[in-house]
């Protein structure tokens, strides 16, 4: 029977590139020095995890690279080998090699075969000092060969316990090792004594295990088994064949869950690294030390407990993660839907205004209540969508770390508010230009060390990232305790590209400049960054998210770059306006005020247009009724409404016959079914089921600047 | 009915049923699987800066239509809206566009040979927007390659690369 794995490996590739991530994550945040076992543990699961599912899919090359890694992390949480820097390096290169991988499977394409080989040989020598990289893996395999199928051994074990313990369950255990024969049944007795006989391969110690759930270690008397194995006296010696996790490993894999902690070698055993190519069943029967059990025990109960909860974990994934994959589409429809039903709401509520409250009574009632639950459907469905901002954030410790590395900085990268929840939409859009501003504060904010140093501050620079929520509003700013921003700088090299600058700029606009295109005011170009590609892509990307980008700088003590996002792109708040009949939305977010203006306020400039005097300052006047060619509408603005609008730092004032209100609006695509529309971003439907388009604000801005538009608009 | 039987007998596939509507007095048959419904005319909000015949956009159970009034955009017809007014909501190249139009006849089985090539002149559009002639009983139906016309630049519906 053939089935076709390929409809499942979507999840595969989504699942293994969440395992990256996460094991991204915590080999970034291990202190070296003393690193958490809890961490490594769950770096080691990931590996695991993701080593099953492509062996189950059949990508043997991914099996083989997470298999090396695995090996080593399986030492370092046995605390086997020290973790040393250099590892995480390797960890994180394989982790790297493993995403190639993953793309290779996932779009096609090939993986560099000698960039894998590299990091598997790293990862081995790391593993095992002793073992040259081809007989570990020939060690590997005969480790594996003499771990699984052992001589059954006879064990006779006495114990007691206390009456009213169930044993079922344990002789069900036992039964499923091996051969179990009840010598005296101590059922009925107080205290019970048993006498068992139990046939099996596994080892005492396993079977110590296995009781070690049932009863108290001191309740079980083992008796030496009747035939002495070789194997089990000489087990001490040869636990540490070059590579035991392996055959550990192999053995977990296989469902014998319960021995790998016994075979954990003592830190103090003297045999150590020695035989590394012995086949387990070569060594000569040796008597087992009397120290080694009394050693071990206490270490034994230790790691077991240790182990036991983090197995919970491991095998049951599902258990606690609730969540469940469902596709963006599916989510999309159900929030279409809600917002239909708050139209329809809407709607209705509408309707049901004109009529008399008291015949109407519960009607009316049943209309509140329809509202309320409408309004807290349409919340919790819109924040199905949403989704912390740690996903883009969990990147920069790596892109931080390596960057710095390479730079020779030193910093240290602090992130607060990781769990604020933004649109999922913007979080994918965000990740670029995020990454631009951290590199942009890598490179050219911080400074190095010495410089650092010579200035009176931390030779170790820090970055902070930063979201926060604000209104309807996320902001997210990348702050760095660097150079600052150099006005000087900026203005002369403005001046040279022909920028129209002069001294007296206020600081705003000056930071405002390196966002033009091309600029860069870095003395070297590097392959990191100075090539004045970049903050106006920042920029422009964020515009498009309906953002904003403002900078903050000190000279000498940092810069802060602050992103202003709207929460969600599907519902933004707006004020409805009027002009001639028909509505427009302006989202809110652009306003900064409305007023009547008087006749003396309004100024024309001779062929230039009109412009309105407000507290001091001219603002061009767009009267929207010429833009978008209205002819019952008022014309003069001193019988109308002034709304200020603000957008890319400038200013305008838009001239609409009257303010209608204030909605919160969904936002509808018009180029779904027809084409962009100048000066409007999109369009959304009214209570009453009417479409009203959604004013551009960005544009509107700007109409001045647009030839031939200057006399039509004014 | 007869004309269905005929068809089935022909073993036409789907492909040649036609929804058959008129301009002024032409009656015009466009592919039926283009056709997602029909409705009255309602309320259209306009569209600033747009051609005539782009009557504006309606909200369809959620979705933002563009409404484009084939009288106006061929000189056919009395363009009056009132109750009787009709639109052809077509679903053409993964977009969702209404066409109002005089009036909707029937639906119309055509082998295909009673299918004649269109020649170089006799209606309001352009030859290279027509599948051919039809012809039924004493009935010519003018068949529009509905898809074609609604992408194309002369409706101005869709975002040209130029524009």
């Amino acid at each position: 029977m053939t089935v076709d794995m390929s409809q499942f490996y979507q999840v595969f590739f989504e699942e293994v590139a969440e395992h990256l991530n996460a094991m991204e994550s915590l080999l970034l945040g291990l202190d070296v020095n003393a690193p958490s076992i809890d961490d490594l543990n769950a770096i080691f699961r990931a590996a695991h995890s993701i080593k099953g599912g492509a062996g189950t899919f059949g990508f043997n090359d991914m099996t083989s690279v997470t298999h090396v890694l695995e090996t080593l992390l399986d030492k370092l949480r046995k605390e086997e080998l020290a973790l040393r820097s250099a590892m995480i390096d390797a960890f994180l290169e394989a982790g790297d090699v493993l995403k190639a991988q993953l793309d290779a499977h996932q779009n096609g394409g090939d993986v560099d075969e000698a960039m894998i080989a590299g990091v598997c040989r790293k990862l081995e020598e790391l593993s095992g000092p002793q073992a040259a990289p081809a007989k570990a893996k020939k060690a590997k395999k005969k480790a594996q060969a003499a771990a699984s199928p052992r001589a059954p051994t006879c064990h006779r074990i006495e114990f007691s316990s206390d009456a009213g313990v169930s044993l079922d369950n344990l002789f069900a255990e036992l039964a499923n090792l091996g051969q179990l024969e009840i010598v005296e049944n101590g059922a009925g007795q107080t205290p019970a004594r048993w006498r068992l006989n139990l046939t099996s391969s596994a080892s005492e110690a396993e079977l110590q295990d296995t009781f070690s759930f049932f009863l108290q270690p001191e309740q079980l008397v083992f008796n030496k088994p009747a035939e002495a194995s070789s194997e089990d006296q000489s087990y001490g010696f040869f636990t540490d064949i070059a590579t035991p996790s392996t055959s550990e490993k192999e053995a977990q894999d296989d469902g014998y869950g319960f021995f790998t902690e016994i075979e954990t070698p003592p830190k103090e055993d003297p045999g150590y690294g020695f035989f590394s190519e012995i086949e387990p069943p070569a060594t000569p029967p040796l008597e087992r030390s009397p120290g080694r059990r009394a050693a071990d025990n206490p270490v034994l109960d230790a790691v077991k407990m240790g182990r036991r909860e983090s197995d919970k974990v491991a095998v049951s994934p599902n258990a606690d993660a609730s969540t469940i994959r469902v596709n963006t589409d599916k989510v999309d429809l159900l929030i279409n839907l809600v917002g239909e039903l708050v139209i329809t709401q809407a709607m209705l509520a509408q309707t049901t205004a004109h009529i008399d409250p008291v015949l109407h009574e519960n009607l009316l009632n049943g209309m509140a209540q329809l509202e309320r639950n409408t309004r807290d459907l349409q919340e919790s469905v819109m924040s199905i969508r949403m989704m912390p901002i740690s996903f883009v954030f969990s990147r920069f410790p790596r892109v931080v770390r390596d960057l710095a590395n390479k730079l020779n900085k030193q910093i240290e990268l602090k992130t607060l508010g990781e769990g604020t929840e933004l649109d999922k939409g913007l979080i994918e859009k965000l990740a670029d230009p995020l990454t631009h501003l951290v590199r942009n504060s890598i490179d050219h904010g911080i400074e190095m060390p010495e410089v650092r140093l010579a200035a009176g501050k931390d030779a170790k620079g820090s970055i902070t990232l930063k979201a926060f929520h604000q209104g309807s509003n996320i902001i997210i700013e990348v702050n760095d305790n660097g150079a600052g921003l150099n006005r000087e700088k900026i203005l002369a090299k403005a001046r040279e590209r022909g920028l129209p600058v002069h001294d007296a700029m206020p600081d705003q606009e000056v930071w405002q400049l390196i966002f033009a295109p091309g600029f860069s005011t870095a003395d070297v170009v590097t392959d990191v960054s100075g090539r004045g590609v970049g903050m106006d892509v920042v920029k422009r990307n964020i515009q498009e998210m309906g953002g904003q980008v403002e900078i903050s700088s000190e000279q000498g003590h940092g810069s802060t770059i602050s992103i202003r996002l709207p929460l969600t792109l599907a519902i933004l708040d707006g004020m409805s306006i009027a002009v001639g009949g028909q509505i427009f939305i302006i989202p809110l977010t652009f306003i900064s005020e409305s007023l009547q203006p008087s006749t003396e306020d309004i100024k024309s400039i001779s062929g230039q247009g009109t412009v309105v005097q407000v507290r001091g300052a001219y603002l061009p006047l767009v009267a929207l009724h010429k833009v978008f060619n209205i002819h019952n509408a008022i014309s003069e603005p001193e019988r109308g409404i002034l709304v200020l609008l603000e957008a890319d730092g400038k200013k305008v004032a838009l001239f609409v016959d009257e303010l209608v209100g204030q909605h919160q609006v969904v936002l509808k695509s018009l180029e779904a079914n027809y084409r962009k529309v100048p000066h409007v971003s999109g369009a959304t439907i009214m209570g009453d089921g009417r479409v009203a388009m959604i004013l551009d604000v960005a544009s509107l801005v700007r109409i001045h600047q647009e030839p031939g538009m200057e006399r039509r608009c004014a | 009915m007869q004309a269905m039987q005929e068809a089935t007998s022909n073993e036409v596939t789907a492909n040649n049923e036609f929804l058959s509507f008129t301009l002024g007095k032409e009656e015009y048959g466009i592919d039926i699987l283009k056709v997602q419904e029909i409705r009255g005319y309602d309320a259209v909000t306009v569209l600033a800066n747009t051609p005539e015949f782009i009557k504006g956009v309606i909200n369809l159970r959620g979705i933002i239509v563009p409404i484009v009034d084939m009288r106006i955009k061929f000189n056919l017809g009395n363009v009056t809206y009132d109750q009787l007014t009709v639109v052809i909501i077509l679903n053409v190249a993964k977009r969702v566009v209404g066409m109002v139009v005089d009036g909707v006849s029937d639906v119309i089985s055509l082998s295909s040979d009673q299918i004649k090539p269109a020649p170089e002149f006799g209606a309001a559009l352009d030859t290279q927007y027509l599948m051919g002639l039809g012809t039924v009983d004493d009935r010519m139906l003018i068949l529009v390659d509905i898809e074609k016309l609604m992408t194309s630049s002369d409706m101005e519906l869709v975002n040209q690369s130029a524009a």
